[in-house]
């Protein structure tokens, strides 16, 4: 299993994390991971709502990049980044005009993009080409009485539900199951963190950040689990001002998924970039007080 | 190319079809252009050809002109086929020297230029000029039609279609796929807009039809196989074990009561799952035919289905003398002859968990709207006490409208009783909790007999309106009030802007949808399905419960969402369809069979292609042999034939071949 691997900006900034945990994790289940060469920004952030065709010819470049990479496919794990890169493709499909930009753009610049190349999420390469069973195999430290939250936020599965449920996504929750961990009822899923509101409109960006966490708070979790860096720098960077505008500390850590698997896999916490949140997650698991008995001989 | 015969002279009329066609053909263009071809003795274009006068038009040249031929250019055969026939017959030529252009469905209504619609319709006309002058004179065949009708289905429409044929004094065969009639009516607690009780204006048509004379039931069954034509249908039934001799079980239900499992513990069915029953049972109290079944996934004395002799068998022992166990009992096969077949088999309601943000399977306070039928009934699982999944009594109530209708990503077609159907729950429901009751609807559709008036009543006993498709069904709460409720979001869209109302329970009003076999059903009786997947009826106006296959009609909802008063009257037309051919007691049967010419060679290639078993070999002459009552002139055969030895009746290779020479000439 090799992949091309766009990390995008967040992964080299803010959501570092995210790329401190992820590609150990993905090398202890001996999946391959070659950074894409050159890569650009995906097209996320302002580009989308401004200009469609920049944002497009932007992703374009970093699918034609994968191709010419001679890797079949592209993981992309952050959320922005793989809606981008995934409706850049839809686009150059379904819209004639769109792919003209696109494939002009590339050839002044001596590229070209098929539109084969598929985008593909961690969770989705996890459960569907690693599978369950391979990764319940490399549990060293089950996260037993870890009660998470899983918290997919809207850009893996809206409007592209490729891999999971729109409106009930469970690849998380079976993953985090499958680590030993017990999964919390939460109804908030798949709603906003608030996105640039926090920046742009804190008043209503602050009151999303609020629900989420205090939701999550009353369904006993011990930390939120989450698949995209703004979700994650939101949910964890704006606490102060949660307790400015609603009166009190909803300290609930949120942590990438990966972390979690990290601690799981008994991989160091040095190495999961446990470190870098403000809200630190302090829980860490337990061997269990048995050792498994070695069979004799 | 083949040339006109010189003896023949035709007779062409185009007609205008008021505006239909004359505004996009230029008709009396048409009648100049076909009088000049050869053969054309006269050509006319007259404003409605189907009017008494048009016909008389044909019958009068037919005798002044000395006509031996008829083209009418018009709308579809379908629809006056049988009138320009007659009205030849009527001027004293055979009804088969007639041929029909349609000029409306596939030239005038589907183009957009005059000129090229002009043109289209002159070379559709050319071609039946040059086909006509080869018909030959044919003979129409009677065919006798059995008397015995096969209802499908025993839900209301079944039932009502099997009585009113049954006490008009005509042998009915109803089968049920489930083990008692009654269909989905039988699970609701009252009917809309008068709330009569459902099981008190059902359960003695049911009981009817257990005791008439004239009907035999076979629930618990299931047609798997049809075969023939219109008045001479062989229907193969298959009736599943139900363990039960239905002649001997007298429904005292003792069995039940002593069976090795003292409380019920299977999900119930009819109850759609809130109660539970035993292994052996009886559906519901009003079941028709009143007698148990065994299931055998459950019951001990089977296992996975198959019989193991295990348990201590004491229903055997209650049943005592009657014998009337039978636990080695097998599937069986019937096969009976009827000349017509009634299809009623009903829907299926829309399956709820296919919308995950409306919570039903996640929140147990989410109640399918046929749930709730069974919750506030006297005979349900809580004898009509509305208690919740969690033990509570709800304060108050969300009814969500449009649960799989009326949305392009589940079912696009409004289901046409869910509005009234929540509003009769509403009312309910608020009789049995005095919750307060809330209604998100798109638009209130209450276009009946007495329906506005009862929504105006909902208006007047409190029960509140907001208009606007709910968003979700959620248990996240923003405010004290909200905490351990169901909260509703919705955009109201007539105070313009999105609220948040916390509930007890939510009710959804699944819509309607084809059964997921209908497909198979429509295989099996070869009927058409619309795109919806509801059973088509051969015209919607005109034609309602009949289908493209002559002798097989429709009725109740497998051919769209309709209400119990409705339903009744599609069944009540169905079985009057079904008398007019019984009563007549013959059909007329087209004359474009296939026939075989004295070259077949004997080779056999035909008769496994054949969809209707019409042909079969003589072993005395080597050659093979069409049933004509059989043949339903699809013309596979003749295609088929090596030798070129199958010949149909208005589909001969001149004729065929000179029409295609006609439609591509300049």
């Amino acid at each position: 299993m090799k992949y091309s691997y766009f990390p995008g900006c967040s992964l080299k900034g803010l959501g570092r994390a995210y790329e401190e945990s992820l590609l150990p994790v993905m090398k202890h289940l001996g999946v391959e991971l070659q950074e894409l060469d050159d890569w650009n920004c995906c097209g996320a952030t302002a580009y989308m709502a401004v200009d469609e065709a920049k944002a497009c010819v932007l992703a374009a470049r970093n699918l034609a990049l994968a191709e010419k990479s001679g890797l079949d496919q592209i993981m992309a794990p952050c959320a922005a980044c793989y809606l981008v890169l995934n409706k850049a493709k839809h686009y150059f499909h379904d819209y004639p005009a769109m792919k003209a930009t696109m494939d002009r753009a590339l050839g002044a610049v001596g590229l070209h993009y098929s539109g084969d190349t598929p985008v593909r999420h961690p969770l989705d390469i996890l459960l569907n080409d690693v599978g369950l069973d391979a990764i319940k195999q490399k549990v060293e430290k089950p996260l037993k009485g870890l009660k998470v939250a899983t918290y997919y936020g809207c850009q893996i599965v809206r409007p592209y539900a490729t891999f999971d449920d729109q409106y009930n996504p469970t690849t998380m929750d079976r993953l985090m199951e499958a680590l030993g961990a017990t999964v919390v009822h939460y109804p908030l899923k798949t709603k906003c963190c608030g996105g640039s509101l926090t920046g742009t409109l804190p008043e209503a960006g602050i009151r999303l950040v609020y629900i989420l966490l205090n939701e999550a708070r009353k369904w006993g979790a011990d930390c939120i689990a989450t698949v995209c860096p703004l979700c994650q720098f939101n949910l964890d960077g704006y606490h102060s001002q949660v307790k400015a505008q609603y009166g009190g500390d909803v300290l609930v850590p949120t942590v990438y998924f990966t972390q979690l698997m990290g601690l799981a896999f008994g991989l160091s916490d040095k190495q999961l970039g446990l470190n870098r949140a403000a809200v630190p997650f302090k829980w860490r698991p337990v061997l269990p007080a048995e050792p498994t008995p070695v069979p004799a001989g | 190319m083949v040339s006109i015969k010189q003896d023949i002279r035709i007779g062409f009329y185009v007609c205008h079809c008021g505006h239909n066609i004359a505004s996009m053909v230029d008709c009396p263009e048409v009648a100049r252009y076909v009088e000049r071809l050869p053969g054309v003795v006269l050509s006319r274009d007259y404003k409605y050809m189907c009017s008494d006068p048009g016909q008389e038009l044909i019958q009068k040249d037919i005798k002044e002109f000395d006509l031996n031929r008829v083209v009418v250019a018009s709308c579809s055969p379908l629809l006056h086929e049988h009138t320009f026939r007659t009205a030849v017959a009527a001027g004293g030529l055979n009804p088969f020297f007639f041929h029909m252009v349609n000029i409306r469905e596939h030239d005038s209504w589907v183009h957009t230029d005059r000129q090229e619609a002009t043109a289209k319709a002159k070379a559709l006309a050319r071609a039946a000029i040059r086909r006509v002058a080869f018909h030959k004179a044919l003979e129409v065949k009677q065919v006798p039609v059995h008397p015995d009708v096969l209802v499908v289905g025993g839900g209301i429409a079944g039932i009502h279609a099997a009585l009113t044929l049954a006490n008009a004094g005509k042998k009915v065969f109803l089968v049920e796929r489930e083990p008692s009639i009654g269909g989905h009516m039988a699970k609701f607690d009252k009917t809309f807009p008068t709330l009569d009780c459902a099981a008190c204006i059902l359960t003695p048509k049911m009981s009817s039809v257990g005791t008439h004379e004239n009907i035999t039931l076979w629930s618990y069954s299931e047609v798997v196989k049809m075969d023939g034509y219109v008045g001479n249908y062989t229907v193969t039934v298959k009736r599943k074990p139900r363990y039960i001799n239905e002649d001997l079980c007298t429904g005292c239900q003792e069995c039940v009561a002593n069976c090795i499992y003292k409380e019920p513990k299977f999900t119930d069915e009819f109850n759609e799952g809130l109660g539970k029953r035993k292994p052996v049972y009886i559906p519901f109290p009003q079941a028709t035919p009143q007698v148990v079944l065994i299931d055998p996934d459950v019951c001990l004395n089977f296992k996975r289905g198959v019989l193991t002799d295990k348990c201590k068998k004491t229903c055997v022992e209650a049943c005592g003398d009657r014998k009337a166990i039978d636990f080695k009992q097998k599937e069986q096969l019937i096969e009976i002859k009827v000349g017509t077949i009634i299809v009623a088999t009903g829907f299926q309601a829309f399956d709820a968990k296919r919308l995950p943000h409306y919570g039903y399977g996640t929140y147990p306070n989410v109640y399918t709207a046929l749930e709730v039928e069974r919750l506030v009934n006297a005979s349900g699982p809580t004898a009509g006490e509305v208690i919740l999944r969690d033990g509570r009594q709800p304060k108050a109530i969300g009814i969500i409208h449009c649960v799989g209708s009326r949305d392009k990503k589940t079912n696009r077609w409004c289901s046409r009783v869910c509005c009234m159907y929540s509003m009769k729950l509403a009312h309910l429901l608020k009789e049995h909790t005095e919750a307060e009751i809330y209604n998100f609807y798109i638009d209130i559709r209450a276009p009946g007999k007495g329906y506005e008036e009862f929504y105006d009543k909902l208006n007047s006993e409190g029960v509140h309106f907001v208009r606007g498709r709910v968003g979700e069904v959620t248990d996240w709460s923003m405010t004290p009030e909200e905490e351990g409720k169901l909260v509703i979001r919705v955009e109201d869209t007539l105070a313009g802007f999105v609220r948040r109302i916390p509930v007890d329970m939510v009710v959804l009003a699944t819509g309607l949808e084809p059964h997921a076999d209908a497909q198979d059903v429509r295989r099996l009786f070869n009927m058409s399905c619309g795109t919806e997947g509801f059973f088509l009826e051969r015209h919607p106006k005109l034609a309602p419960v009949n289908t493209f296959t002559d002798g097989i009609f429709i009725a109740g909802c497998c051919q769209g969402p309709r209400d119990i008063p409705d339903t009744v009257a599609q069944a009540g037309a169905a079985a009057a369809e079904a008398m007019v051919l019984i009563d007549k007691g013959h059909v007329e049967q087209e004359p474009n069979t296939a026939y075989i010419l004295p070259d077949c060679c004997g080779c056999k290639s035909c008769l496994p292609l054949c969809p209707y078993t019409a042909i079969t070999f003589d072993e005395a002459t080597r050659k093979a042999v069409i049933n004509e009552a059989l043949c339903k002139g699809c013309g596979t055969c003749v295609g088929s034939c090596p030798s070129g030895s199958i010949v149909q009746n208005l589909f001969e290779d001149e004729e065929v071949f000179s029409e295609i020479e006609g439609v591509l000439a300049d």
